[in-house]
């Protein structure tokens, strides 16, 4: 059963926002709606937001009123420095008992609820499996709060999946994704001069592209995928493999004795390593992908391809350092464009905001095709904003721009940045 | 640049692969120990296999092509030809391809009959396949081993890891059933084999439809003979047990492979099929045990009959 009416929770984390740009582009999604505590951090076109906290009653009332077909819960903090852990236990555990409480009961619309999770629910042990599938439990009781509230989450999932036999529920687990939007303990242990390692370990470790976590997400909204799956991209590496993907070197600093006093006094250093990443650098883990795959799914990006993706964005940062994205949540703006009478329909946004009619996603992505240079719009743009666009831009769509920049504006910055980004690829 | 698209991966969308039976269960006390369980539908998940990235100088597991290569020609191949003087037999008995469990006796401190064993596959076979060895959890989580021996091509020995080797990448397996109790036993109770087990080997073998190919080796009771136990010391140290040898602890960590040059005699037995048993002939725990106790009893008596048969503990 295709989802029509889809309500995200957890619109303002990254993988919400991007989930909801993607299913704007289809026809046949006549509404999506985000809901979250804090505004969304990417621009969206026809999805709503509705500010309300994780309670069950105010969600329930959306879930009524627009007769939503499909849940997508976000909202899970995978990542312990993000917040405190008391508040990572009342979004992880006491939201997500809420979230299911809204789409429960037997005259609710819900047909499919799919829960993003995290590979954190297997723990990091000496006895694991080197590749864990979905049917293994973990083999030892959770060690850290983040761990114990995913667990405890994904069995107020795995309850209601039992009590609704009707409701396709997909739980996906991923496994540490990176990228260059992602901002999470690895990318901050991967962005040091130097990566500090646990002497005498090398651990096996699986990531997986921002990309893939919001396509994984929207394979699952848009095809039956009953039960759990692992979300990690092809290829475990070993820790010293990525380090050396990134093109810096690793420091076996931190003692295999009294790694916790060593981490903590790390932290004082301004070096964050949180207590699940600690274990993954001592014992690292692999997930078994096939199942996922199994229902269709193609990843696009190997775990290599994603490190070497990460390496390429940290050696482009400090040229687009000002360039990043300035988009802010304006209510009063976005439901002007939404609903006013006077927004025509083609004109900058679409304003459809039910059944759209195929304007899709037209107006938001263009500089992002390969012909970005034959673009009306292209000659409007700031030099710093061809800049941060460029590394989506494949080798021919450079050499088309570079030809094209010099022809008309010829600005250094541009041309060099190009220049750089074509010497990297080539060196790799 | 896309470097290494997955070569394999033909199988196209499915939407019905996922067993019936896999639907989404209540997480239940996490404190049971994880069931080897049977990928479902292995066939068609095989075709499902992350393809390998030739860029790359490790594999998934974790071995490094270059690591264990510099390994092999310096000090296995020393060890091999010059130090032990393997003598193999019945090297035919090792299948060409397809997955196979290698099934031998344990013996020694620091045992060297792992490396001599995928050595003499690697010197004598006509299809020279790399060794999966399995070893102790324990050495995951000990700081040196953790990072030296995945390269070496050691893998911990677990179910689910043997049967992912065997079944889905039909490699070769070489497992110790008897353990750590094998290379802890004193001198005195050389070449008598320890339990084997609960037979877990045997339903790794028979989940994965792979034969057994028990293998008797003697010498390496002799190389590294273990004259007494010190548990005081292995408390302290944390290794999984604390030997002396002639060689250790007197001489340091140098002296954990300070091996004495004995004679190896490596025999490759014929191989026991585990394919013809029936459906699901795991389930069957007394034929687990019997074909368990079947392989002990004939490396055992092979092992008795070599050192029967041999002159010279040295020569």
């Amino acid at each position: 059963m295709p989802s029509r009416r889809i309500l995200i929770t957890g619109v303002s984390t990254y993988w919400g926002g991007r989930l909801a740009q993607q299913l704007e582009a289809y026809d046949d999604v006549e509404a999506i709606i985000g809901v979250d505590r804090n505004p969304p951090k990417v621009e969206l076109q026809r999805a709503e937001f509705v500010q309300v906290a994780d309670s069950h009653s105010l969600i329930r009332r959306i879930v009524d009123a627009a007769e939503i077909d499909t849940l997508v819960d976000t909202r899970l903090v995978v990542d312990s420095i993000v917040t405190t852990p008391r508040l990572a236990h009342e979004n992880n555990a006491i939201g997500t008992l809420n979230v299911l409480a809204a789409c429960n009961g037997p005259d609710s619309p819900v047909r499919k609820v799919v829960f993003k999770s995290s590979d954190h629910y297997y723990g990091c042990e000496q006895d694991d499996p080197a590749f864990f599938t979905e049917e293994m439990v973990r083999p030892h009781p959770p060690r850290t709060s983040l761990e114990r509230d995913i667990v405890d989450a994904e069995r107020s999932v795995g309850d209601f999946a039992a009590r609704h036999p009707d409701v396709t529920v997909t739980v996906l687990r991923f496994a540490n994704g990176l990228g260059p939007d992602l901002r999470t303990s690895w990318s901050r242990l991967f962005a040091l001069p130097v990566v500090p390692m646990i002497l005498g370990f090398d651990p096996r470790l699986q990531f997986i592209h921002e990309d893939d976590i919001v396509g994984c997400l929207e394979h699952a909204v848009r095809h039956d995928t009953d039960g759990v799956h692992n979300c990690a991209a092809d290829g475990v590496l070993a820790l010293s493999e990525v380090v050396g993907l990134l093109g810096k070197s690793y420091a076996p600093v931190l003692p295999p004795w009294g790694t916790g006093v060593a981490a903590a006094a790390a932290r004082r250093l301004g070096v964050q390593i949180p207590p699940e990443m600690l274990r993954q650098m001592r014992f690292g883990r692999g997930l078994d992908n096939r199942r996922f795959k199994a229902t269709g799914y193609r990843y696009r990006h190997t775990t290599r391809e994603t490190v070497i993706r990460l390496g390429e964005h940290q050696r482009l940062e400090p040229l687009l350092r000002g360039a990043g994205e300035s988009y802010r949540y304006e209510r009063e703006l976005e439901e002007f464009l939404r609903y006013s009478p006077s927004v025509r329909a083609n004109a900058g946004r679409p304003a459809e905001v039910e059944g759209g009619t195929g304007t899709g996603d037209a107006g938001e992505r263009a500089p992002r095709d390969a012909a970005a240079a034959d673009r009306p719009g292209y000659d409007d743009l700031r030099a710093d904003e061809v800049v941060a666009l460029l590394p989506s831009l494949d080798q021919d769509a450079l050499r088309a721009l570079y030809a094209h920049e010099t022809a008309h504006h010829g600005r250094r910055t541009v041309l060099r940045a190009i220049e750089r980004l074509q010497r990297w690829e080539a060196e790799s | 640049m896309t470097p290494a698209r997955r070569a394999r991966g033909g199988a196209g969308p499915r939407a019905d692969a996922t067993a019936p039976g896999t639907r989404l269960a209540p997480v239940d006390p996490p404190t049971t120990p994880p069931e080897d369980s049977p990928a479902p539908a292995g066939a068609e998940l095989r075709d499902l296999l992350p393809a390998i990235e030739p860029e790359r100088r490790l594999d998934d597991w974790g071995r490094s092509e270059r690591i264990e290569g510099l390994f092999d020609r310096t000090v296995a191949d020393f060890l091999y030809h010059l130090w032990f003087r393997c003598e193999v037999e019945g090297i035919q008995n090792v299948p060409a391809d397809g997955g196979a469990l290698v099934v031998s006796n344990h013996a020694g401190a620091l045992p060297p009959d792992a490396a001599m064993i995928a050595k003499a596959i690697r010197e004598e076979h006509p299809r020279a396949r790399p060794l999966h060895i399995t070893v102790e959890h324990f050495f995951k989580g000990y700081p040196g081993f953790s990072a030296l021996l995945p390269k070496l091509g050691c893998v911990p020995a677990h179910p689910a890891n043997v049967h992912r080797l065997l079944c889905d990448e039909r490699q070769l397996v070489l497992v110790f059933p008897e353990g750590r109790k094998g290379t802890e036993k004193l001198y005195k109770d050389r070449y008598r084999l320890r339990r084997f087990g609960r037979g877990g080997f045997v339903e790794a073998a028979m989940r994965a439809r792979t034969p057994i190919v028990p293998v008797a080796v003697v010498g390496a009771e002799e190389a590294a003979p273990i004259f007494a136990q010190v548990p005081a010391l292995k408390k302290l140290t944390g290794l999984i047990y604390f030997p002396i040898t002639p060689t250790f602890p007197h001489f340091g960590v140098l002296g954990m492979v300070g091996y004495l040059p004995a004679k190896f005699r490596i025999r490759f037995l014929p191989a026991v099929p585990t394919d013809d048993m029936g459906e699901e002939p795991w389930t069957d725990k007394g034929l687990v045990q019997r074909v368990s106790d079947e392989v002990r009893e004939t490396i055992q008596a092979e092992v008795l009959d070599m050192v029967q048969r041999r002159r010279s503990v040295w020569l």
